[in-house]
């Protein structure tokens, strides 16, 4: 099957096991730790079988949202959008140079597809909360909106005042997806999920590895509350900044 | 006469009315003024509690999801706490909407220094294309408020507070009015200061401009006041940090020799409480104050 990318050109539809090699042409690695690839799998099932959005409908007000707030290491979600063809897959080896729209934090101005620009912790969420009364306001109320943030980002404050107000307020089409690798200083004591339940979400928490359980997860019915999927994969073994190829020489 | 505030809860309330890509944003501050725009448009008149954060962040969706979202609590809660949201929320996102102040520099002093924000239009100025709008009186906040809620996705930064000239000027959102002409020097007021200006400036031979509108600056307005007179020496008298707009003076100026005194509040915190007219003179902002420093600037 093919499809047309936003440039208009032809791309062959890519499928899981190619994203790796399209992760290679920005890291120079074929093969990537888990840190790397922590949000790849939760990231594939969101874009292949659950937002309703593609590089038609990228501009459609009606389409689905998805807001990567955790914009460190964001190599699997621009793989995942080259994959949709957001972009061309030419467009990867420039990852982190002068040129190119791809950063090591992602420029909503910049990437296609990429609904804000993120890299400072804690700013999705509040922006996905506002971006859901903004639909709702506009009589748009079948759009889903999603964030993806990690469970190290949830430290930061500004998300409680988010998952409280949103609970309070029951915004129904407002989801939360935390790729928890553990690397929260300070972990989350009693879990994640119960930090969103205790303010009124529908939460769960799965394997973030097993596609069919993130895939049963992400589509959980949840009437009149907010749902938020807590996306368990493997710990962090890496600290620090994602090391582009072409800066390495 | 309602208070800037006051007009600002009715005046938005009426632009609710009339354009459906309006909404409000509030932090538990200012709820009271839209109790029936809030039942009449439940869904765009939001109170997240007291949440900045959020408050900011939720401006930025509201807009990225095609919104022109109307932000509002005291100065120091929308403008210093939550900074880098408005930085990134609005700036970073490419989007736009209207920051609402309310308490300036001092208008409540018996709440002391946590409730005070001079500095807010300098930290404004770290930022790429803001508005600001600072009215001296309610009828041009009406004015004002209206021209930034219909000012397409532009940022825009509306100054409220409670000190006020006695009388309203035709303020148009953009220019620098001349509200008296003179050969000695150039004083420009801004916003609420104009009437301690136009006070304390009595009988001297200097032009008093009148700014509402501060950024963009209007440079055009700076430099003919200046062509006129026989000094470039020019005053800037603001109700916020002194200095804020000397920069501004200085680029519109650079083409010739001139001097400029910047007046306003001072960094040093005074630690006092008590009445707005107090902490004017406490910062040298009364028209005796005023008339001493314009004139030993003049004279030099």
């Amino acid at each position: 099957m093919t499809h047309t990318t936003l440039d208009g050109t032809a791309a062959h539809d890519t499928g899981f096991g190619e994203l790796p090699h399209l992760m290679s042409l920005m890291t120079g690695d074929e093969k990537h730790g888990p840190a790397a690839t922590s949000t790849l799998d939760a990231l594939w099932v969101l874009y292949d079988r659950v937002l309703r959005v593609s590089p038609a409908t990228a501009q459609d007000p009606a389409r689905d949202r998805f807001l990567l707030s955790k914009g460190h290491g964001p190599m699997a979600y621009y793989a995942v959008l080259a994959a949709k063809g957001f972009f061309p897959t030419a467009l990867l080896p420039g990852f982190g140079s002068y040129d190119s729209p791809l950063g090591h934090h992602p420029d909503r101005v910049l990437v296609p597809g990429a609904e804000i620009g993120s890299g400072s912790l804690g700013h999705g969420l509040p922006l996905a909360v506002g971006t859901a009364l903004g639909l709702r306001a506009r009589g748009l109320t079948d759009p889903a909106v999603w964030v993806l943030i990690g469970d190290a980002e949830l430290d930061e404050g500004s998300n409680h005042e988010a998952i409280a107000y949103a609970g309070a307020a029951g915004l129904s089409r407002l989801h939360t997806l935390v790729v928890d690798n553990t690397s929260a200083s300070h972990g989350w004591r009693g879990g994640i999920a119960s930090r969103f339940e205790a303010a009124g979400w529908s939460a769960v928490t799965v394997d973030g590895r097993d596609h069919e359980a993130l895939y049963a997860a992400f589509t959980a019915p949840h009437p009149d509350r907010p749902h938020a999927v807590v996306a368990r994969v493997e710990a962090k073994e890496y600290s620090g900044e994602p090391k582009p190829k072409a800066a390495a020489a | 006469m309602d208070t800037m505030r006051e007009r600002f809860a009715s005046v938005t309330t009426q632009l609710l009315d009339e354009d459906p890509r309006l909404a409000v944003v509030l932090a538990d501050i200012g709820v009271d003024g839209f109790r029936s725009a809030q039942e009449r448009h439940p869904g765009r008149v939001v109170n997240v509690g007291i949440r900045e954060q959020l408050l900011v962040g939720v401006g930025g969706g509201l807009a990225l999801a095609g919104m022109r979202p109307v932000v509002h609590t005291f100065a120091s809660f929308l403008v210093e706490r939550p900074f880098e949201q408005v930085k990134l929320d609005f700036g970073h996102q490419d989007v736009g909407g209207v920051l609402v102040s309310a308490g300036g520099s001092y208008d409540w002093p018996a709440g002391g220094f946590t409730h005070m924000a001079p500095g807010d239009v300098a930290l404004l100025d770290s930022l790429d294309g803001w508005t600001v709008h600072v009215p001296g009186h309610p009828d041009e906040a009406d004015t004002l408020l209206r021209r930034a809620a219909a000012a397409g996705d532009d940022k825009v930064y509306v100054r409220l507070s409670v000190q006020t000239n006695g009388t309203p000027r035709p303020v148009d959102g953009a220019r620098f009015l001349t509200v008296r002409e003179g050969t000695g020097g150039v004083v420009l007021a801004v916003g609420p200061m104009l009437d301690n200006v136009l006070a304390a400036t009595e009988g001297l031979d200097v032009t008093v401009l009148y700014a509402t509108t501060v950024r963009p600056f209007d440079d055009a307005a700076l430099r003919a006041a200046v062509a006129g007179a026989t000094a470039a020496d020019v005053v800037i008298v603001e109700p916020y940090h002194e200095g804020t707009s000397t920069r501004h003076a200085n680029d519109a100026l650079e083409h010739v020799p001139h001097r400029v005194l910047g007046l306003g509040v001072g960094r040093r915190e005074l630690r006092r409480y008590g009445q707005l007219d107090e902490h004017l003179a406490g910062q040298g902002l009364d028209a005796r104050s005023l008339r001493e420093r314009i004139t030993g600037f003049l004279a030099r």
